[in-house]
């Protein structure tokens, strides 16, 4: 197959769909200040409304619950922060709790809190990377204020059961926050049927821009600003509205809403078919996650190649045109291997041996085969270099 | 409009070269007795390097090597390769990450303590030919800096501590050598070392 490009990593972001592009565009016009009172203002205004209502439908929630942020990290803070808001202000409830495989927007924060005097816990998975329901039972108390799961993991695509988390949660009387910014687009999400008090995504994951976010928050909840200084967003999030974002952003929902089941069948297609070639061609190879349909998301392939370093796969790949991620040490400058991975009880050589392949609406079977062609002599080739060869 | 953006690749062109052709490399079946094997690395920081050598008149007359690692740990073993080839034993002895580095074109910051290992791996080949060979080993000793200069604390005794397994955190090094219990101004450089050494022999 003549060299093309393949890019295999839509967990990390999404091209922009060509129909967000298109309608972001058509209202380039759209430049007046959203909080301004006269006709540009309203009309950017209601340009705001419109996609703060298709936000709201992918999700199955009030579209009043919704709020603009620039992106789920934010997002993700300004949960985390309401909670620190009300430690500090001396409620009992003092304690959140979160999964060991959040993303770091999550993990990296609620460490800072720790080092900070904050009361953190981190609750353990299995070995497919999900959250031991029996632990998180064991970890809630009086004082827990918040539980964090997210609803599907970036790095293994491992499903969590937020369900079953978030009545965990209410039964002790603790909120509950997903970060569902992995699963948006790919399975069904709704918060009622999450049960979700608190919910984050980014429009970049599927298919919007970057830079744009959306934090749910069930009316009643707890509120409180992350970013001040506006009264924008029910004084909730300051900031000039970027109104073409949120209208990219508002598009890519309703595309995602409409594209749903189709999209996920389409995906879980090309990812098994890639798991059982690379099973069939290459030996010696390990899943990380679940091969389960209902436990994986449709389009992640989290595999490990005992005796070949991750970054060095990568780099060949990238060689060939095909674009992947790894959870070596090695990709990232820090010294340890992914801690999703390793939070699963995955060996360590093994994690730093990781590739993750993640399928998005652009990418075909084509692609599949042509990884099929591509990747087996570089496994080769690496493992033939190496110390650990087999 | 994207194509005004040249996508730079993560390592200079010279490392890209000996990532795709690495030289020198211990082909699985190829006959190749080496006078003295070295092994270093852990999987702690996912590289691990093999390096055998041949000597003939006190030269390294040949070498293959075997790396389980990133690109660059790839590139600045094979680099080592290179250079070493042809060298006294006390000129291999000597090679110095840095010398590697730079033949490289230069490594990210991140990279250049836990992939540039080759050197090691070579001097522990070294030591294992001579040791073979019942010779007396005049080199060991020789690379020694001394970090701590008010109780002459060296990196080879740091490391050497390390890979025996005495000592894994600062505490203990402390206790083994008093270093930083005078002066103190050492202190940033011995946990610098102290950390490589851990991160290279570490468990």
């Amino acid at each position: 197959m003549d060299r093309r490009t393949v890019y295999l990593d839509n967990n990390g972001t999404t091209r922009m769909a060509d129909e967000v592009i298109a309608f972001m565009h058509s209202n380039d016009p759209l430049y007046g200040n959203a909080s301004s009172m006269h006709s540009l203002g309203r009309q950017a205004a209601a340009g705001i409304e419109w996609a703060r209502g298709k936000a709201a439908d992918l999700i199955g929630a009030d579209s009043h619950d919704i709020y603009f942020t620039s992106g789920a990290s934010e997002s993700n803070n300004t949960v985390l922060n309401i909670f620190r808001d009300r430690a500090d202000d001396g409620d009992a409830r003092n304690r959140i709790i979160v999964s060991a495989v959040e993303h770091p927007a999550t993990i990296e924060t609620v460490k800072y809190l720790r080092g900070r005097g904050y009361r953190i816990d981190l609750c353990p998975v299995d070995s497919i990377g999900r959250v031991k329901l029996d632990e998180l039972e064991r970890l809630m108390g009086d004082d827990a204020a918040l539980v964090s799961v997210m609803t599907g993991n970036n790095e293994s695509g491992t499903i969590q059961p937020v369900k079953e988390a978030a009545a965990i949660a209410h039964r002790h009387g603790a909120y509950f926050h997903t970060d569902a910014t992995q699963a948006i687009g790919k399975i069904p999400v709704s918060v009622a049927d999450i049960g979700a008090d608190y919910l984050s995504m980014s429009a970049h994951k599927f298919y919007g821009p970057k830079g744009v976010g959306v934090l749910y928050a069930r009316h009643g909840v707890p509120l409180s600003p992350f970013v001040h200084g506006g009264h924008q967003e029910n004084g909730v999030r300051a900031g000039t509205y970027n109104n073409q974002a949120i209208l990219g952003l508002g598009k890519a929902a309703e595309l995602a809403a409409a594209n749903l089941s189709d999209e996920h069948d389409r995906l879980w297609d090309m990812r098994e078919a890639l798991r059982k070639g690379i099973e069939e061609r290459i030996p010696d190879v390990v899943v990380n996650g679940s091969n389960d349909e209902a436990l994986c998301l449709p389009g992640t392939l989290n595999i490990s190649f005992p005796s070949a370093e991750g970054e060095s796969i990568l780099l060949y790949l990238d060689l060939e045109g095909i674009e992947v991620s790894t959870g070596s040490a090695c990709a990232t400058g820090s010294l340890e291997p992914s801690y999703v991975l390793l939070a699963a009880g995955l060996d360590v050589e093994l994690a730093h041996g990781s590739i993750r392949f993640s399928f998005g609406r652009y990418n075909t079977m084509d692609d599949v085969d042509y990884v099929l062609e591509k990747l087996p002599p570089i496994i080769e080739k690496v493992r033939a270099m190496s110390t650990r060869r087999i | 409009m994207a194509d005004s953006f040249m996508a730079q690749w993560v390592y200079t062109d010279t490392v890209k070269d000996h990532f795709i052709n690495p030289r020198n490399l211990w082909k699985e079946g190829e006959e190749f007795k080496a006078d003295g094997v070295g092994e270093v690395g852990s999987l702690a920081c996912g590289d691990q390097m093999r390096v055998g050598i041949k000597v003939r008149d006190g030269r390294i007359d040949d070498l293959r090597w075997l790396t389980y690692g990133c690109a660059s740990a790839i590139a600045s073993t094979s680099m080592m390769s290179e250079m070493a080839k042809g060298m006294t034993l006390e000129e291999a002895y000597h090679l110095t990450p840095s010398m590697i580095t730079d033949a490289l074109g230069g490594l990210p910051e991140h990279k250049f303590h836990c992939s540039v290992l080759g050197d090691k791996a070579l001097r522990a080949a070294i030591d294992d030919y001579l040791e073979r060979n019942g010779m007396p080993n005049p080199y060991k000793g020789t690379t020694a800096k001394v970090i701590c200069e008010c109780k002459g604390v060296t990196d080879q005794m740091i490391e050497n501590l390390v890979k025996s397994g005495k000592v894994s955190d600062f505490e203990e090094l402390q206790r083994e050598t008093g270093c930083c219990t005078a002066c103190g101004k050492c202190r940033s450089r011995i946990l610098e070392e102290l950390n490589e050494c851990l991160h290279i022999y570490g468990k």
